[in-house]
């Protein structure tokens, strides 16, 4: 069994903060379909088109038959460990940190040997479910763990550097008043956050909600304005060096479409969704960056959550949707800045919300309940792209298998 | 179709560069060393070269053809031999079929490689896409943590334990100390090896080799020139070779030779009780305990037994690893997969000095390369036979 993770100790200012370090970080091409599949919390492997074998490592052409049709499918995770090893010595400087380190040899019931990091509770001999993981240097690595739940297996030390678990963490929501985050304050400290600060734009006209989140045990509520850069930049001051994730619940949202809307109405839209984002990521980013090697409760996450249709445009919300769109784009050039830092940006996907804003649409909507316990699943599980609800889902599947026939559905073309 | 004999080809002028642990001098000092200390030992000059192998990791940018203008050589026969501790032995088998073919008259084999601060880890990181891809990323211990997830298998399988390894650590250490050019001077014992602090678990300080600079070399021509120039030389009497072998075996418990040893022998004409001293690839003595299995030395599985029932120093009855191996002598990069080979050289034209076994008319050398993700790749093996046998 996995040991309770212990709280961390007050920090000591007068100690050199640690610099971070990464693992390995070149991969061929063909290996990056792990990451991509890790990215998302899939378990993917590459098959023969033509003759269905699974081959691992990544290869360009299949050993088998030397066919160049290689598809990356889903694949039984279970296998057992027929070897183990603890290493002791590493010339790596990330792994150097981190020495003894365990590697083991699965055999996949899928048929090929994977070499993998190995959750503490595992050893030779042990039947496991295989994982594909983001690790700190933003690549897929694969992970043995127990085949059935364990009480506290996510705090495992191997485990806890792949994903972003909030247990012990520090976490600011920027929003109070978006639907989703009085459930995602519970959902964190269910998940045992440390503390959670919300930030609450114009604090003069109080809502009820103010009142009802401010009350709360380990929660406290600071004033921010993603669409103010001195209002961030004085709360960065306060908490950016003990923010270890941040997840922007802010939002701006105005139906219609893109002939008959009003600029005004998607300055708005940019100024908080785009640009907001931004400007979060100016005032928080490089101090979360520069603590990501600092223990247990070192920086971790950069949360988005993001429409659905960043990748697609609903017509309806056409002014909206462009935001999003942006959003995601800055969202993947801050992934790209943070790289060397291993701070992990996350983008929840999510099909139309339950709230105001989208009252006329059909169900499946997704409610603020169901959106906060996906936040929380994808800090837990370390993903970077996460997808909320069926209609995400949905329309994530056709956005893969080709964009254009989604974008000539969403205009109401699909019969 | 039965590989062709040897007949007519000989080895010759084994020479060994002292090895470093760290050097500032490059591949290419090294490999012009050893080249032009196996000239000066035949009593050659280099225009008298026409063909030439080199193996080394660390020539980058240049590949062996950079290497002839870099040091003046025009070969007509050029060879590189990218197989690490298969090096030697494949070496051997390709300079034999060029000069029994008439490709080349005199060729000389060299495997050289720098050792600089932290070249060793640049080594490893980029070592295979394979490497870089799946096993690299994973703790990043190098070769120690595969092989020692290989052991931790073999141990499991057959019941062999750490003092089995000892042993061979240990007699190898005893021979080193015969061996001047060792890296290694001071003796080891079983407690010692035992003890040593953990590298990858299993193993511990003593199964790794050290990582150095060093160069080694020899010469390949026909039996009449060797003859006619005065020098010592041995007799290829069987070679093997091969690359990924048994793929399908989830975890390497078995290397090449099992594919060919039946090969090896019969091209011989004579079985492994015949052999005097016996050369193994060690980079780490689970590696050599399965040679003596899968080489036909005992049954597999019963490595460890064999190695409990007999000496592996010089004066043993299974003399093995006569210089000290890799594990003892040092693994200079690709001439790690020379060092047996020069050594075996060596023993059987009687110029083993103080390592010398007494009346070795035979020896087998053993190759072992290239862990491209989870197994060594390459294997290969030769019987050489002095010239009086």
């Amino acid at each position: 069994m996995t040991g309770k993770l212990a709280p961390p100790r007050k920090k000591n200012p007068q100690l050199r903060q640690r610099v971070p370090t990464l693992p390995p970080q070149a991969r061929s091409r063909a290996a990056l379909g792990l990451t991509a599949a890790a990215a998302r919390g899939a378990f993917e492997l590459q098959h023969c088109a033509e003759c269905g074998t699974v081959q691992y490592p990544p290869r360009d052409a299949c050993a088998a038959c030397l066919s160049v049709d290689l598809l990356w499918r889903a694949t039984a995770r279970d296998g057992q460990i027929i070897a183990e090893t603890r290493i002791h010595a590493s010339p790596d400087s990330y792994y150097r940190e981190r020495l003894p380190w365990r590697a083991g040899l699965v055999r996949l019931a899928a048929g090929p040997t994977v070499l993998a990091h190995l959750h503490g509770e595992v050893g030779r001999g042990d039947r496991v479910r295989m994982d594909l993981k983001l690790d700190k240097a933003g690549q897929g690595v694969m992970i043995a763990l127990p085949q059935q739940r364990t009480p506290d297996m996510a705090d495992d030390d191997v485990l806890r550097t792949l994903t972003a678990h909030p247990k012990h963490r520090r976490v600011l929501i920027t929003d109070l008043r978006a639907p989703v985050t009085r459930p995602l304050i519970e959902a964190l400290l269910k998940a045992g956050a440390a503390h959670v600060f919300v930030g609450e734009a114009e604090s003069w006209r109080r809502g009820s909600d103010h009142a009802s989140i401010a009350g709360l045990d380990k929660v406290s509520v600071l004033p921010l304005d993603v669409t103010d850069a001195t209002s961030l930049k004085k709360l960065a001051a306060e908490i950016g060096g003990k923010t270890d994730i941040l997840i922007n619940t802010a939002r701006h949202v105005r139906p219609g479409g893109v002939l008959g809307a009003d600029t005004v109405f998607a300055r708005e839209e940019f100024e908080t969704n785009a640009l907001g984002l931004m400007r979060l990521a100016q005032a928080f980013g490089p101090a979360m960056a520069g603590r990501t090697a600092d223990g247990v409760n070192s920086a971790v996450a950069f949360v988005n959550i993001l429409s659905v249709h960043a990748l697609s445009a609903d017509p309806h919300y056409g002014a909206f949707s462009a935001s999003q769109a942006a959003a995601l784009s800055i969202s993947q050039t801050l992934r790209a800045e943070f790289r060397a830092s291993g701070l992990r940006m996350i983008n929840v996907f999510s099909g139309p919300t339950d709230d105001e804003w989208h009252q006329p649409l059909p169900p499946p909507k997704v409610a603020p309940k169901a959106l906060a316990s996906c936040v929380v699943e994808a800090l837990c599980e370390g993903l970077e792209d996460a997808f909320c609800g069926d209609v995400a889902k949905d329309l994530e599947e056709r956005w893969r298998r080709d964009p254009k026939v989604l974008e000539r559905e969403l205009q109401g073309g699909g019969a | 179709m039965r590989r062709q004999d040897y007949s007519g080809v000989v080895v010759t002028a084994p020479v060994s560069v002292p090895y470093l642990r760290y050097s500032q001098e490059t591949a290419h000092w090294w490999i012009a060393r050893a080249l032009r200390q196996v000239l000066e030992t035949a009593g050659l000059a280099p225009r008298d070269l026409d063909g030439l192998s080199v193996s080394s990791f660390t020539l980058f940018p240049d590949t062996p053809v950079g290497l002839t203008q870099h040091l003046g050589l025009s070969p007509r026969w050029l060879d590189t031999i990218p197989m690490g501790g298969a090096s030697g032995v494949v070496a051997l088998r390709r300079a034999a079929r060029a000069v029994q073919a008439g490709d080349a008259d005199m060729v000389a084999c060299i495997a050289g490689d720098a050792n600089r601060i932290d070249s060793f880890r640049q080594l490893l990181s980029s070592f295979s896409r394979f490497a870089m891809d799946a096993s690299y990323p994973y703790g990043s211990g190098g070769p120690n943590a595969s092989f020692a997830l290989i052991a931790d298998a073999y141990m499991a399988e057959y019941g062999a334990t750490r003092a089995d390894f000892g042993r061979i650590a240990v007699a190898q250490r005893a021979n080193a100390l015969q061996y001047p050019n060792a890296i290694m001077k001071k003796p080891l014992t079983l407690e010692d090896y035992l003890t040593a602090r953990p590298i990858a678990e299993p193993f511990g300080l003593y199964d790794c080799v050290m990582p150095c600079a060093g160069a080694e070399g020899f010469l390949v021509m026909r039996e009449e020139e060797a003859a006619r120039r005065g020098l010592p030389f041995a007799r290829i009497a069987a070679t093997i070779e091969r690359h990924n072998a048994f793929p399908e075996d989830p975890v390497q418990l078995r290397g090449g030779w099992a594919m060919d040893v039946d090969e090896l022998y019969a091209m011989a004409g004579f079985g492994p009780e015949a052999i005097d001293v016996v050369e193994t690839y060690d980079d780490y003595p689970v590696i050599s305990m399965m040679q003596f299995e899968d080489l036909g030395f005992c049954a597999k599985g019963e490595g460890a037994r064999f190695v409990r029932e007999h000496d592996l120093t010089i004066s043993g009855d299974f003399p093995h690893n006569t210089s000290g191996g890799q594990l003892s002598a040092g693994q200079a990069g690709a001439a790690g997969g020379y060092l047996g080979l020069v050594e075996a050289i060596r023993q059987v034209t009687g110029q083993a000095g103080g390592t010398q076994v007494a009346e070795a008319g035979t020896a087998l050398v053993s190759g072992f390369g290239m862990i491209n993700y989870d197994r060594g790749l390459c294997s290969g093996a030769a019987i050489l036979t002095g010239a009086d046998r």
